[in-house]
């Protein structure tokens, strides 16, 4: 199963670098990646997305832990967490109604539509793991010319 | 008289600040070799009170710092150029990562400027030994540099031990800076401490007094923590056989009746059945490494399994842990003395006893043909409990855990996680440096001795009084019995005398078999005294000599080209699988 996992570095050249060299060199795909800065200005935060098998994305947390410049690391996926992932996607849109076809999509999804061109749609859509993954293959059947995703984010809840 | 690098105003160069801070850190050697980017270091190290070892290759400047490491726990330091230099320390790097050995690596680097321009002796260091190092960091101004040499000393030798390495570019060794090192060094990212919850040892004490069927199985992690006495004094208490890992020997005397010796592929039988049939197994500072475990879902299939290990991704790795406990190996067995209780568990040790009574170690003892166990008995019987034994890596490694007995922690010193050739005569010397009034005999395989032979001159130049004994059964006989025992006797590049060479090699030879290198010449050549022993009877007389005399030594003994370790438990084979004859 896919899992989120959220870690909190130093904001040092490297850190980066570490941290997925940790992982691929255990043969594991990074499905996504985001860094950003915090509140902090010298402490990061990234959110991994990993797909795998539950005992091995342990370890893999677990040795993520051990480096010397990550503060902390929790794979938020079996506990309380929001996460988030930005999409900008580019549909190709031939008639009339493809467009409209496109653009009801859009509304299910509460996507927005960020840019429209003669031929085109540019939707901007916000969603969740699962949410993004339905988004997704609902869009299989249309032609998409351009695709950028930002990375899972995520945040842990508090209990309650 | 102007001896360090220091202007009126106090300001100092990077340089001196390196070595301020080795100095502070209280390291008394560092093993390297000089070049174009680490010069400014030097120019002030030779002025300094540490002693240099100029190694004859980078590799085994890494090896000696080792070797200083094991044989004291006090971290090694080794300070070479950049490019080649820092390259060449890699596989000392991962040999000391692997097995939690703290070390300090300090590479020269390129001017800032010309970081990332493929200049001169550039390599990325920092990429290339992010892998095989604990912690590495690129030092960007001479202001980073005490702290930076600090903080190295404090991460190598904190919680898990490790090699930490320091890349300081040429300008930065250069700059002028009034920084001076922290008083104290806390990292917030980094807490190596963890205190043992006291319920999670009273559970694991509640289940060894439960216990019908116990083992320890203790590993180096053991020996970093300086666990050995509790851990003693805990298995003679509740009378708890204890078995070693190659990394653990040492940690618990050999000549105890609880000692079951080491476990594991080459480990004695009766350890690797006591695992087999326990009901509990406490792990202390052992991470059930492959090696150990053979097939994984028949290891140890009746036993809860206890694991105490101060890295928590160790925890849990390899096998279910119905006890983990992260933390300090010393501190959970001086938890548990109290809490456990005196138990004789006289049938389970009876039935041990048996077995082992079953499964001796043994080999074919011969009047004419020297086998290399032989060579080792003797040295042990010599040696009369003195001393340090070094090893490289490959057959007689294995057969120096089996006919040698181990009794007290930092006296074995061998490359056990990365299994890395050429670590032994190195290492040694390192050991020696470190312990100069104890004997040091380093063993060799006739490959491994010539993966570093260039050290032979160092041994020399410092007479550091190593015994490098070398077992020459002119193969890599670790690699030849693989191919005798799984791959139907098909002798590929394992030979290394001039006859019974494989077509592919291409070495056409006529005449009497000759061996090359003569190692006997060799060691002359480095102004080494040298025997060669080719009949059981001069072992003793030859050993004798060599460790009344307080000059290093080379003895090359001329061994059965086909002795075999044994007992075997074949690669990823269960204990039942083992091999006995």
């Amino acid at each position: 199963m896919k899992h989120i996992i959220t870690a909190l570095v130093e904001n040092k050249p490297g850190v980066l670098a570490r941290i997925v060299g940790l992982i691929s060199g255990r043969g594991y795909n990074i499905e996504t990646l985001n860094v950003g800065p915090t509140q902090d200005p010298a402490v990061s935060k990234m959110t991994l997305v990993v797909p795998g098998d539950d005992h091995v994305l342990e370890q893999v947390t677990l040795q993520v832990g051990k480096l010397i410049d990550v503060i902390s690391v929790t794979d938020v996926t079996g506990a309380r967490h929001l996460d988030r992932e930005l999409i900008l996607v580019e549909v190709a849109t031939d008639s009339v109604a493809q467009r409209a076809e496109v653009l009801d999509l859009a509304a299910l999804f509460k996507a927005a539509v960020a840019a429209v061109t003669e031929r085109s749609v540019t939707l901007q859509m916000v969603g969740s793991l699962d949410v993004v993954a339905d988004f997704m293959l609902l869009l299989k059947p249309c032609k998409i010319l351009d695709l950028s995703r930002s990375g899972q984010i995520a945040v842990a809840r508090g209990e309650g | 008289m102007k001896n360090r690098e220091v202007d009126q105003t106090g300001a100092r160069s990077g340089a001196q600040c390196v070595v301020d801070g080795l100095e502070r850190a209280g390291c008394e050697v560092v093993f390297g070799y000089p070049g174009g980017t680490v010069l400014d270091i030097f120019n002030v190290l030779c002025l300094s009170p540490i002693h240099f070892i100029l190694s004859r290759h980078e590799q085994g400047a890494a090896h000696m710092a080792d070797g200083y490491a094991r044989a004291t726990g006090k971290p090694g330091v080794c300070l070479v150029t950049s490019g080649p230099g820092a390259t060449n320390t890699v596989t000392g790097l991962a040999t000391a990562n692997m097995d939690g050995v703290p070390m300090v690596c300090i590479t020269g680097q390129v001017a800032l400027s010309a970081i990332g321009n493929d200049a001169f002796q550039e390599a990325d260091t920092i990429g290339i030994t992010r892998a095989v190092t604990k912690h590495n960091t690129l030092v960007r101004s001479a202001d980073e540099v005490p702290a930076a040499i600090a903080e190295a000393f404090y991460i190598a030798t904190s919680g898990k031990p490790g090699p930490v390495l320091i890349d300081i570019p040429k300008d930065v060794q250069r700059q002028l800076t009034a920084a001076r090192p922290p008083e104290t060094i806390s990292l917030r990212s980094y807490n190596p401490h963890a205190a043992i919850q006291p319920e999670t040892l009273a559970a694991l004490a509640e289940a060894i007094n439960r216990s019908e069927r116990p083992v320890l199985y203790v590993g180096g992690g053991a020996i970093a923590a300086n666990a050995s006495g509790p851990l003693t004094e805990v298995a003679r208490k509740a009378n708890i056989p204890v078995t070693t890992t190659l990394m653990g020997l040492g940690a618990f005397p050999e000549d105890d009746p609880l000692a079951l010796r080491m476990l594991g592929m080459h480990g004695a039988a009766v350890a690797n059945i006591a695992v087999n049939r326990c009901d509990l197994l406490i792990a202390l500072g052992a991470r059930f490494d492959d090696r150990v475990t053979g097939k994984i879902a028949e290891f140890a299939p009746a036993a809860k399994i206890a694991h105490i290990d101060v890295d928590p991704s160790a925890i849990g790795k390899s096998v279910r842990v119905d006890f983990p406990i992260r933390g300090d190996a010393r501190e959970a067995v001086e938890g548990l003395l109290p809490l456990v209780r005196p138990n004789e568990h006289a049938a389970w040790r009876a039935e041990l006893d048996a077995i082992r009574r079953k499964y001796p170690l043994k080999y074919a003892r011969s009047e004419t043909a020297l086998q290399p166990m032989f060579v080792l008995e003797e040295l042990d019987r010599l040696r009369k409990g003195r001393g340090i034994i070094v090893t490289d890596v490959g057959q007689h490694q294995m057969w120096a855990t089996q006919f040698i007995r181990h009794l007290r922690p930092r006296s074995f010193l061998s490359s056990g996680g990365l299994g890395t050739m050429g670590f032994g005569l190195p290492a040694a010397i390192g050991a020696q440096l470190a312990r100069p009034d104890e004997l040091v005999v380093a063993i060799c395989g006739d490959g491994g001795i010539q993966m570093n032979a260039q050290e032979l001159v160092v041994a020399v130049e410092h007479q550091i009084p190593v015994k490098t004994i070398i077992l020459n059964n002119g193969h890599l006989g670790m690699v030849r019995q693989w191919q005798q025992m799984f791959y139907g006797k098909r002798y590929s590049a394992v030979v290394l005398g001039s006859h019974q060479r494989p077509a592919n090699e291409r070495i056409a030879h006529a005449g009497e078999p000759v061996y090359r290198p003569d190692f006997v010449k060799l060691a002359e050549a480095h102004g080494m005294r040298a025997a060669r022993v080719t009949w059981p009877a001069e072992v003793a007389p030859t050993l004798e000599r060599a460790f009344a005399d307080p000059h290093p030594w080379l003895i090359e003994c001329i061994v059965d080209p086909e002795a075999n370790v044994l007992p075997m438990v074949p690669p990823g084979a269960a204990v039942s699988a083992m091999i006995v004859d």
